[in-house]
């Protein structure tokens, strides 16, 4: 899933992605002195943000273990990820073995870039597909052909500061969206200018998104062919999301703009943060010991008590170009352990798709991860048709303008049909003449 | 026939990087133009369509293609004006007889220009920052509040106009120091004998003298500006609210984000095309008044 | 007007507007010294409390940035040389070489300056694929190789070449090549210094292309660098100017000690010919 977040380092846990990069180097340097065996394989990898970051400390593990493979990594940021994969594909520089948003699989599946992997998993003694949970390894599923194994997953909920909260005479964290609205009323009340009830980044989709998949209609409807944004559904999702911000209960910034909003909750400008697993990891790092009381993860709420999720996060995929997928699919195993997939988790917080993994460990205890793991219980996927990524950006854009104020509810849902409807244009054409997108 | 054959194997070279790399490309763009090229094809070619002048349509119809158009167009209508115009006061300062170190200032002027876009861009990104930026900070000792320079959908465009006159202004300065220099001093001599004051010198013999050097500048500067693309890419990404999503941007994003080479070609000839249209236009409005003043240098 | 004040008027003038080019630059460099977080702080500070290297040091040890001013240099010298080496030859050959549909030759080309580099790119990229050439140096480098401006630029410095001096040479028996490379090219050297400055000058800086050619970190050039960075850590300033200083010094430099050849170009470049 892709994740525009905030940049994730600053001067205490600095540039740790250099470093990454630094070790590939090296490393690529090493390996090309020490004469290797003629049959040793140089695999590229490709992982994103804090997962790349992380993973470079896993792969020496690996290396260890098949001292005839070697790993070159290459770190994407995640606001260039989609482009860079889209520009690899189209100039045939695409890597070995990529991590790929969950989103992301339908349009490349489309292309012809991955590789489809039924035939690995059925003879895997590690990756099992009853041991993941059901609706995250549906996502790697395109038209019956399975083309990724789950990496971890991803979901979004409330972080939120609880000494506020109780300050403001509620107890528990909203259920539902009244009682929400209704904790963030009083909360705006409290205070001085400059503090907002809740940060929502303009600029990122998942927060709309979220809301929008609480909903009972479907994103797309007539088989993907057509845009689905003016149901009464996504109407009462867009209009709840703008009325946020048009109540200022949020302000009207990008992410961009809010370079630490580990450190404003902390300073308490905002009391609610709607954002992914990866903060637990970032409030702990960042806020005073004397604070880390302060704030805890809730679920989602919904329309009507608990709401659903998105049901995102990334898997790993083999690419149809590489000539060394035997070698790739070794290193998606190794990275599928439940051992190596629970040290994953405390280098970069980012859960684990299959259960096991959860059995053990900080995992089990820790009481910030539960919100996720019952959040989990209830994620949906979005329509797997290869446009989703234009779909949900032109979503967003429109959005934007609703909560500046430059379009109605009603105007802006006309504005995403019509978009969406534009961009699906081709599929639409492609199905009509048994011309599959999916291959 | 032999020093023909010399010719062209002299011309060869270029003439084929230029051909190959350039003449052909474009050429091949106005096809692609044509068609709905897109990621569909990549992957298969059967699943190209031609579709005649539609992406040129769909365009006229695309509400942030005119956006995007008028944004280019704010951009060009005020900073080309903004730009000329602090280059011609910057020659002006430096042709004076007045002016001490010359070469120095000259020097520091020009400097902004040879600086690598992405690189200044990165650094006006932090001084016009909200909270921590130089100039919000400088503003507000005089008591203006801070302006939201780059996440305002009024302020953005206004930031990075300011960015591009900086960058640039010392290009056509040069230029311009030359025209100045070119003029005759005799002519400013025979004036003050008539004693005509400074302004009137500047007014009837400075500013018709500089008219075809000016010309010049206002249409490689405006055929420069319409190719605003790196200033929005480093300094805000398009944003806010895509106030500044530029053409060549949305070409950008369109061809090279998702891959819509078809509606991206169509993008850059529409582009072609406005930059064509409007550096003619100055061309005729330069000639037409070059012409009945009869003033030829 | 009072004659002192005037001077005073003007020389202000200029100072002010040489702060307002300068700052900037000059604010980079003093923020390229500060230790990390220490310029997003209030009041924004302007110097360095203890000026540290290690934003560079951090730089060239974990960022890579060796390896992307490495790559910088090599795909700008052999941008340079290249279309050097090409435009001298037609250049030349425009002024001083007859052949039919010479002048029609260069019409055309002139009337090609119009069009955008823009419109080429995308078919230019499929181009490339096709060669295999995509995320390499040569797929930066290739389309450089030859410009018009270029061109023009050597055309109309070679005009001023004697013709007898070309026509005794042949008379003596020389080739064409020969009389080129003796006599010829010892004459263009300053338009040679000039059109090499501002080839590396636009190679150095050229951010577009590169941005859609090379897909690969490896083989990114500093201003590819430097806008991935950015738009990944936003909050590492003094970081992200230590980066801007690596990037922007080398041409700064370079221009200082070649300006006069680099005006030179400009005023010849944009004077009707």
């Amino acid at each position: 899933m892709k994740r525009p977040r905030p940049p994730a380092c600053t001067p205490s846990r600095p540039y740790r992605w250099w470093l990454v990069l630094l070790l590939a180097g090296t490393c690529g340097g090493l390996s090309a002195c020490r004469q290797q065996a003629p049959d040793t394989r140089t695999l590229t990898f490709w992982a994103m943000g804090n997962e790349g970051e992380a993973v470079a400390q896993l792969i020496p593990g690996f290396e260890h273990a098949h001292p005839d493979i070697h790993v070159t990594l290459q770190q994407l940021p995640w606001k260039e990820a989609h482009q860079k994969l889209l520009t690899a594909y189209a100039g045939d520089t695409t890597p070995d073995i990529a991590q790929l948003g969950n989103t992301w699989i339908a349009e490349l599946a489309a292309l012809h870039a991955l590789q489809p992997l039924q035939p690995y998993v059925a003879r895997s003694s590690v990756v099992r597909p009853d041991d993941y949970f059901a609706g995250i390894w549906a996502t790697n599923r395109i038209d019956g052909v399975l083309y990724g194994v789950p990496w971890y997953v991803d979901t979004r909920l409330l972080f939120y500061r609880r000494d506020l909260l109780k300050a403001a005479g509620f107890d528990v964290p909203p259920r539902s969206w009244t009682e929400w609205s209704r904790q963030m009323a009083a909360l705006k009340t409290r205070d001085t200018p400059g503090r907002y009830p809740i940060l929502l980044p303009t600029n990122e989709f998942e927060q709309l998104l979220s809301l929008a998949l609480q909903q009972d209609a479907p994103l797309l409807r007539d088989g993907g062919r057509y845009g689905n944004f003016e149901s009464p559904g996504f109407k009462r999702a867009l209009a709840f999301y703008v009325g946020i911000f048009r109540q200022q209960e949020a302000p009207l910034l990008a992410n961009t703009e809010v370079p630490n909003p580990w450190a404003e909750v902390g300073r308490g400008v905002y009391a609610f943060y709607l954002s992914g697993p990866w903060n637990i990891g970032e409030f702990r790092r960042r806020l005073p010991a004397a604070q880390q009381g302060d704030w805890s993860t809730a679920p989602l709420p919904g329309p009507d008590g608990p709401g659903a999720g998105i049901a995102s996060g990334s898997s790993l995929v083999l690419f149809r170009r590489s000539r060394h997928q035997a070698q790739a699919w070794q290193l998606i195993e190794y990275l599928s352990q439940p051992t190596v997939q629970r040290k994953f988790y405390e280098l970069v917080g980012d859960m684990p798709p299959r259960r096991s993994s959860w059995q053990d460990g900080t995992l089990r205890s820790d009481p910030q991860v539960q919100a996720f793991r019952e959040q989990l219980e209830r994620v949906r996927p979005t329509p797997a048709v290869p446009e989703w990524e234009r779909i949900v950006t032109a979503m967003q854009l429109v959005a934007a303008r609703a909560a500046h104020g430059e379009l109605t509810v009603d105007q802006a849902a006309a504005e995403i049909d019509r978009q969406a409807d534009a961009i699906l244009a081709k599929r639409r054409w492609m199905l009509d003449h048994h011309r599959g997108p999916q291959p | 026939m032999n020093r023909q054959r010399t010719a062209w194997l002299f011309l060869a070279p270029a003439l084929l990087v230029l051909g190959v790399f350039f003449i052909l490309p474009v050429i091949a763009a106005l096809g692609l133009s044509l068609t709905d090229y897109d990621l569909y094809a990549l992957a298969d070619i059967r699943n190209l369509r031609f579709v005649g002048l539609h992406n040129y349509w769909a365009l006229l119809h695309r509400p942030l293609f005119w956006s995007a158009l008028g944004n280019t167009f704010y951009f060009v209508a005020v900073g080309v004006p903004l730009s000329i115009a602090t280059s011609l006061v910057a020659a002006l300062l430096l042709n004076s007889p007045l002016a001490r170190i010359r070469p120095f200032f000259r020097t520091v002027l020009f400097a902004p220009v040879v600086t690598t876009v992405v690189a200044v861009a990165v650094i006006w990104r932090y001084l016009f920052n909200t909270k921590y930026g130089l100039v919000n900070y400088g503003l507000a000792e005089i008591g203006i509040h801070p302006i939201d320079w780059l996440g305002d959908p009024r302020w953005a465009m206004p930031t990075i106009i300011a960015f591009a006159v900086w960058k640039n202004f010392g290009y056509n300065m040069i230029i311009i120091l030359a025209g100045l220099q070119a003029i005759p001093l005799d002519l400013y001599e025979a004036a003050r004998i008539d004693g005509a004051s400074l302004p009137r010198q500047f007014w009837h013999i400075t500013l018709p003298m500089l008219k075809p050097t000016m010309a010049l500048v206002a249409i490689l500067t405006v055929a420069g500006y319409f190719q605003l693309f790196a200033e929005p890419y480093v300094m805000t990404e398009g944003g806010p609210l895509q106030s500044t999503v530029s053409v060549l941007y949305l070409m950008y994003e369109d061809g090279f984000k998702w891959w819509n080479l078809g509606t991206a070609s169509a993008v850059a000839f529409m582009l072609f095309a406005i930059i064509f249209a409007v550096t003619t236009l100055l061309l005729r409005l330069a000639r037409h008044d070059e012409h009945p003043a009869g003033e030829r240098t | 007007m009072n004659p002192r004040l005037a001077k005073v008027l003007v020389n202000g003038s200029l100072c002010g507007l040489a702060a307002a080019a300068l700052l900037p630059l000059l604010w980079m460099l003093s923020v390229s010294f500060m230790a990390p977080g220490e310029a997003s702080s209030l009041p924004p500070p302007l110097l360095p409390v203890h000026a540290t290297l290690d934003n560079y040091r951090e730089l060239f040890a974990h960022a890579g940035m060796g390896r992307y001013l490495l790559n910088s240099l090599l795909i700008a010298s052999a941008i340079t040389a290249l279309a050097l080496a090409s435009n001298l030859l037609a250049g030349y050959a425009f002024a001083k070489l007859r052949f039919t549909g010479r002048e029609r030759l260069f019409q055309a080309l002139i009337g090609a300056l119009v069009i955008p580099a823009q419109v080429a790119m995308l078919p230019l990229f499929l181009l490339l694929k096709t060669f295999g050439l995509v995320n390499s140096y040569a797929g930066v480098i290739m389309p450089c190789m030859a410009t018009i401006f270029g061109i023009y630029l050597v055309r109309q410095y070679a005009r001023s070449v004697p013709d007898e001096l070309l026509e005794a040479a042949r008379i003596d028996g020389a080739g064409e090549l020969r009389i080129f490379g003796q006599i010829v090219l010892p004459l263009l050297k300053p338009i040679m210094a000039t059109l090499a400055i501002f080839t590396f000058l636009a190679a150095w800086n050229d951010f577009m292309w590169p941005l859609i050619v090379l897909t690969g970190q490896e083989h990114y050039t500093l201003p590819l660098a430097l806008a991935s960075l950015a738009r990944d850590h936003v909050q590492d300033s003094e970081l992200m100017m230590a980066g801007s200083v690596v990037t922007v010094l080398p041409v700064l430099l370079l221009f200082l000690a070649l300006q006069r050849y680099y005006l030179q170009g400009l005023l010849l470049g944009s004077v009707k010919g």
